[in-house]
């Protein structure tokens, strides 16, 4: 509950960006470099040119919500799509797909995400694709255990004995029973992918600079650990905050809806 | 058991084939052209054109795949562009870094998680139980390269406790305690994700192994509570866990990139980001190819030797 509140309050704060942030987050000035926090006029001080932290952190949180967030609405229309028609229809087609969804899987998701984004060019475009692919496999299996376990359902079976098509048993039948599961795996794949994201940015493959974005925020201050460590530690602070806040509101969801996906 | 081997095996390999094939149409997916880019920007059309040729640029895609496996097979994954070496070569020296950081972090993340989802599960709603599973949330929601960073600021920059990076000191202090010195930081940062992991599935199947009969069976025959924990609880329900370890260590060869970065770590993952940053696509390519095979075959011994622990399973 409370981190849904809190996440609430980041997401208007970030999206109100242009409004509430102190300064332009491009202005840089150089006679005020590395500032430490509380110095009057930058609230969290200010990174190595000068620009202010607080209000890169209000303008990154944009690119950095969206890039968590977006990949991972288009991963699971995919892969639920993909979850669903393995699921339902089994035989050769489910073989195939969840091959397919193997064999991207063999792979560790730093790695593939690491690997696409490298060959795709830098940019946010470019990293959210990569988010995409990393998520997509997972997605459909958790669709797909769901939807052969609907499929076993008695008003499933009734309903295909009466004669309903394909398409209306998979929306009117199968989709609400799947629907939960899968938001709780979305929830907490959307605080996976934020983590990801971050860590692409810090290596220089995400969200390109003067773009502002918390990851990379993390990777330009890195320099800057013994003379002004709040430039590094500041920006993943709130990648923690924000992905905890996921997490939990994911925990919580799990608890409210199926408490057998959790812990006994 | 030899049959499950072998089926499993066979599994592994189209597998391992679609692998190779990721790599290899990640480089297709590189704008621009290879031949191009080795003769520079004064090259003349015709003498691109003649390299691309010789490259073997033109042919279909499919015989040049099989013409790149064929390489591989033989070890020549190519020449990295930084230093003209094999990458085969770069990456077998940087391996066995990455691979004592891994096992390292995994050693730590399944004693101290095993170690603590037991306790939790036996002294359930205890605060030891509620702390732990805080932390594991914390665990599980914290950026690694910001634990790194956090680690560094506080035991290295101001306690001076720790090394802040690389692998050994530069100024001598070759033996095995300076490299267990290099050693803490980056294996707590790797190992953090997986111990929360680790410790919230052993809590949650030792609290389902718990109610089972058996257990109840072993109380009333008059079985210390110690010994019926560790001995009968704990190995039924370590065979999960057993499988989260493997597929584990295959996030941890992959996390391994961020950590090894932020610590300077000399290994496979240091060696793609370095690869990244001076566009060496071979080196990307290597490692990736050669960390997806790692985990691959990690999560074959893992399956194996659950198969192993858990008879019920060779018969599915």
């Amino acid at each position: 509950m409370a981190s849904g509140l809190v996440l609430l309050f980041i997401a208007l704060v970030v999206l109100l960006a242009s409004f509430v942030s102190p300064r332009d987050p491009f202005l840089a000035d150089a006679t005020r470099r590395l500032a430490p926090p509380l110095t009057p006029g930058y609230i969290l001080g200010s990174d190595e040119i000068g620009r202010d932290i607080m209000s890169r952190l209000v303008h990154g949180g944009r690119t950095s919500l969206m890039v968590a967030t977006v990949p991972v609405i288009i991963a699971t229309a995919i892969g639920g799509f993909l979850g669903m028609i393995g699921g339902y229809f089994r035989g050769r087609t489910d073989t195939l797909i969840m091959r397919t969804m193997d064999v991207v899987l063999a792979f560790p998701s730093v790695l593939l995400a690491i690997g696409v984004a490298a060959a795709l060019g830098s940019g946010t475009g470019n990293l959210m694709i990569a988010l995409v692919v990393v998520a997509v496999p997972s997605v459909a299996r958790v669709v797909r255990a769901s939807v052969l376990q609907a499929s076993q359902l008695d008003y499933v079976l009734a309903a295909r004995a009466v004669g309903a098509s394909h398409a209306r048993i998979a929306f009117t039948q199968i989709l609400p029973n799947v629907l939960a599961p899968v938001i709780v795996f979305a929830s907490l794949e959307t605080a996976r992918t934020m983590i990801l994201a971050s860590g692409l940015s810090f290596l220089g493959l995400g969200v390109q600079p003067p773009q502002p974005d918390w990851g990379a925020m993390l990777a330009t201050g890195r320099q800057y650990m013994i003379i002004a460590p709040h430039v590094a530690t500041v920006p993943g602070l709130l990648i923690f905050l924000v992905t905890l806040s996921i997490n939990t509101l994911g925990d919580g969801l799990r608890d409210a809806w199926d408490p057998r996906l959790g812990e006994a | 058991m030899t049959s499950y081997i072998v089926r499993r095996l066979l599994q592994t390999i189209p597998v391992l084939l679609g692998a190779t094939l990721v790599v290899f149409l990640l480089i297709q997916l590189i704008p621009g052209d290879a031949a191009g880019v080795i003769l520079g920007g004064e090259a003349t059309p015709s003498a691109v054109a003649a390299l691309r040729q010789e490259m073997g640029l033109n042919d279909p895609i499919p015989e040049q795949y099989v013409r790149w496996m064929a390489k591989v097979l033989r070890g020549d994954l190519g020449i990295s562009s930084q230093t003209r070496t094999p990458v085969l070569t770069v990456l077998a020296g940087k391996f066995p870094n990455t691979l004592l950081l891994a096992l390292a972090a995994m050693l730590l993340a399944a004693v101290l998680g095993v170690t603590a989802g037991v306790v939790s599960a036996t002294r359930r709603y205890s605060w030891f139980d509620r702390l732990s599973m805080f932390a594991a949330l914390f665990g599980n929601s914290m950026p690694v390269f910001w634990l790194g960073l956090i680690l560094i600021i506080v035991f290295s920059l101001g306690l001076g406790w720790f090394p802040s990076g690389g692998i050994q000191s530069v100024r001598g202090g070759d033996g095995f305690l300076d490299l267990i010195k290099h050693l803490v930081l980056p294996t707590i940062t790797l190992a953090s994700a997986a111990t929360a992991l680790i410790a919230r599935m052993v809590r949650s199947t030792m609290l389902e192994v718990i109610r089972q009969d058996y257990i109840t069976t072993a109380r009333s025959k008059g079985q210390v509570e110690r010994l019926v924990i560790w001995r009968h609880a704990l190995r039924n329900a370590l065979l999960p866990v057993v499988t989260v370890v493997g597929l584990q260590f295959g996030h941890l060869l992959g996390g391994a990139v961020l950590t090894e970065t932020v610590f300077v770590w000399p290994g496979v993952g240091l060696a793609i980001y370095g690869a990244i940053s001076a566009r060496d696509i071979p080196l990307i390519q290597g490692g990736i190819l050669l960390t997806a095979t790692t985990f691959v075959v990690i999560n074959l011994l893992v399956d194996i030797g659950y198969a192993y622990l858990d008879p019920r399973i060779r018969y599915s």
